[in-house]
């Protein structure tokens, strides 16, 4: 059968309401969905912030420095506050589906969901921990 | 058996959302705030350079913008479609979208290489 | 019996108009009735055009999936008594074409359903002589959840994903496809994973998550489809670095 075929004869008397292009903002669950989907702009966006960062590295400490003040000018700052809060939300949508979308057994038991989501929050303490100490403890 | 990559690119989204969810925070808070409000101070060009010539750390960093990259490309091409209803015009969002994270990835790649 | 409430009903008369109208009716309700028992009243007392599905009243058949108040809802298993002061506004079934008033056309989900296989393949039938298929309650448990679907096509209505292409094949033909994959006497998960990894598959699904939300029954589609696609990646990476042979 074609993959693409739509199954739905077409019956020139019956109704089709299109969907509006604000579909999202029908409802409050669809729009935290669009603004958990949106939050990957700012995901790629820091992307780029850590390769201008690495750039700077490689260019030299004079280049590191111009990065660390044009970070602190008042654009970038702000942007950097939106990016913040648009990655911790997307952090926290992202775990809160891991027990949701996966089944995970130790031999026969299940683990359940609250263990699942437990254990990211631990990882991501773990982690944050681990870099914050790297970083702060560099010199 | 799929003779499309979707399967390839939903995992490449899926480990870039874990990796991005679990290293982002801390480092937008310390890149992006701390060091240029003041909060604290900032590694010396030295430290931080030092820092990223390591493997593990030079491995870390790699994954990190790759599978960002990926996480974006694959999330904001859906979003292109449920927003904007814009899936029938083929090709083009794809090949935009993933392949800013190809070229991204290979920056990063050269970047790290460079700078062990 | 003394409280009424108003139902805003939508109407679409194919045969007189192109547009979709409202009629309001105003039924009596106490706190038992329910919208369905609000529709019959309106039919049997008020109206006799009006045209809309039912059948077990008791949300196990799934005929009964109408919009009200924006949300896809069995009308069977909602009381009029919690919207009260109202008006209550039933609309038929989202993203589904309206044939007459409130039923729409659902053979769209019918032709996906049947591509799916929803039942036990076998390469080959057990004889009778040689026994029972035996399941443990472990066994049952895997898919349990997936099997409780009644076909309400709720689903559909909520997902938004479904609303802009209707060629996605949906939350409820997956699950139960993963109603069936998970069934220890079931050997027909490759078959259904050649129509569940197509484009218009499960990989067309963004997790919005609403059909969960939606699922009178429980059946948490979205948790199905999340866990396939990450079974169906593992496939994808297996054949790709081992192929199997033809």
């Amino acid at each position: 059968m074609n993959e693409t075929e739509s199954s739905t004869p077409y019956h020139p008397r019956w109704l089709r309401p299109r969907m509006s292009t604000y579909w999202w903002l029908e409802k409050p669950a669809y729009l935290t969905f669009m603004l958990r989907e949106g939050s990957c702009v700012f995901v790629g966006w820091f992307a780029v912030y850590l390769l201008l960062l690495l750039d700077a590295l490689l260019e030299g400490p004079l280049a590191y420095e111009l990065f660390l003040a044009w970070s602190a000018t008042p654009w970038v700052l702000l942007l950097n506050i939106v990016t913040l809060a648009f990655v911790v939300f997307h952090a926290i949508t992202f775990f809160q589906a891991a027990p949701q979308a996966m089944v995970v057994r130790i031999g026969r038991m299940r683990v359940s969901p609250q263990a699942v989501l437990l254990g990211h929050y631990a990882g991501w303490v773990v982690v944050s921990a681990i870099v914050a100490f790297v970083l702060l403890g560099a010199r | 058996m799929t003779r499309h990559p979707e399967p390839l690119l939903w995992m490449l989204f899926s480990a870039g959302g874990v990796v991005s969810g679990m290293l982002m925070p801390v480092l937008v808070l310390l890149f992006g705030l701390a060091f240029p409000f003041g909060w604290v101070n900032p590694p010396t060009y030295d430290a931080l350079r030092a820092l990223v010539a390591h493997p593990i750390a030079a491995l870390v960093l790699f994954a990190l913008c790759a599978l960002s990259l990926f996480h974006w490309a694959h999330r904001f091409r859906h979003t292109l479609y449920d927003a904007f209803q814009i899936k029938h015009l083929g090709g083009v969002i794809p090949v935009v979208c993933y392949g800013t994270a190809v070229v991204g990835s290979a920056v990063a790649a050269y970047l790290l290489w460079q700078l062990s | 019996m003394s409280n009424r409430i108003t139902l805003q009903i939508a109407r679409y008369r194919p045969e007189q108009e192109s547009e979709q109208t409202f009629d309001e009716y105003e039924v009596p309700y106490s706190k038992e009735t329910a919208i369905l028992d609000g529709l019959n009243y309106v039919k049997d007392a008020l109206d006799g055009t009006l045209a809309y599905r039912w059948s077990c009243r008791m949300g196990i058949c799934g005929s009964c999936g109408m919009t009200v108040n924006g949300e896809p809802k069995l009308t069977c298993a909602t009381f009029l008594a919690d919207y009260a002061p109202g008006p209550v506004r039933v609309e038929p079934l989202r993203n589904f074409p309206v044939i007459r008033d409130l039923v729409v056309d659902i053979g769209d989900f019918m032709q996906k359903l049947v591509r799916v296989k929803p039942w036990l393949v076998r390469a080959a039938e057990k004889p009778v002589s040689e026994g029972e298929y035996r399941q443990t309650p472990e066994q049952l448990e895997d898919y349990k959840q997936y099997s409780m679907c009644i076909n309400c096509m709720l689903c559909y209505a909520a997902c938004p994903v479904y609303g802009l292409d209707p060629h996605f094949i949906g939350p409820a033909a997956i699950a139960l496809a993963q109603r069936y994959n998970l069934d220890n006497r079931d050997e027909g998960s490759t078959e259904r994973m050649r129509v569940l990894s197509e484009h218009e598959g499960i990989w067309a699904c963004t997790f919005v998550g609403e059909c969960t939300k939606v699922c009178p029954k429980h059946v948490d589609p979205a948790g199905a489809i999340q866990r396939y696609k990450l079974t169906a990646a593992i496939d994808s990476m297996k054949s790709f670095f081992a192929p199997r042979g033809a």
